[in-house]
């Protein structure tokens, strides 16, 4: 899957995109954002308030408690603030 | 009648004026058009900013704003929207946001308008990120904002 990060979350991570490939027991979101956390430092300080992050699967804002079972696209954000 | 939706991300500024007229223009059947424009400010608690910098999700963002409008015409009786969003750098005086709906009367240009910048404000991927005397940093989200949109929620 393709995963892309935005603003802060884009920044501290280093990157705005990569492909990844979770294992099967990664099945929410939330369990994606603990995964991702343990892939190193910038990971660990971009997800270190996970409630803070917001989701959105193929460009739908999701839950963190969502499956990502069949998702081509996962993005993480911080809140919006457009307008 | 399809009611004609037009929603532009765009680096370049926009015209108030041009874009009421284009969505009015040749019709009879609209009695009331508002119109907010969202401007950059000069300064925000008190500290001047230099220039606001917005990122946007390209392809999530028009598709949000397209869900958010299609929602608007289904609860008030509108019988346009236009609604236009830079990203980019932004200086102060410069406009960041259009939101233009039109109707019969005025009550359901007003609701929509106001709906719609609502949600702009809280769910559609847009994130501010200012230039300021001390530093730069992203914009917080405000709680305000949040409240604002959560009185359209339907029950």
């Amino acid at each position: 899957m393709k995963v892309l990060y935005f603003a802060w979350v884009r920044e501290r991570i280093g990157k705005a995109e990569e492909a990844l490939d979770p294992p099967a027991a990664v099945a929410t979101v939330a369990d994606l954002i603990a995964w991702l956390s343990q892939r190193g430092e910038e990971y660990a300080y971009a997800f270190e308030k996970p409630k803070v992050i917001r989701a959105a699967i193929d460009r739908m804002h999701v839950n963190q408690d969502t499956a990502i079972a069949g998702a081509r696209e996962i993005a993480f954000f911080p809140p919006m603030t457009g307008g | 009648m399809t009611v004609p939706i037009t929603i532009r991300l765009q680096e370049a500024d926009f015209d108030l004026a041009h874009e009421v007229a284009a969505l009015s223009r040749g019709r009879t059947d609209i009695g009331a058009v508002v119109t907010f424009s969202g401007i950059c400010r000069g300064d925000e608690d008190g500290e001047a900013i230099a220039a606001l910098t917005l990122e946007h999700y390209p392809g999530m963002a028009e598709a949000e704003i397209a869900r958010h409008a299609e929602e608007a015409v289904s609860r008030w009786p509108l019988t346009g929207i236009t609604v236009i969003h830079r990203y980019g750098r932004i200086v102060p005086g410069e406009n960041i946001v259009l939101v233009v709906t039109a109707s019969s009367h005025r009550e359901a240009a007003f609701q929509g308008a106001e709906f719609l910048m609502d949600y702009l404000k809280t769910k559609a991927p847009f994130w501010k990120r200012e230039e300021g005397a001390s530093g730069s940093g992203w914009v917080d989200a405000h709680d305000r904002d949040d409240t604002a949109a959560a009185r359209w929620a339907k029950p």
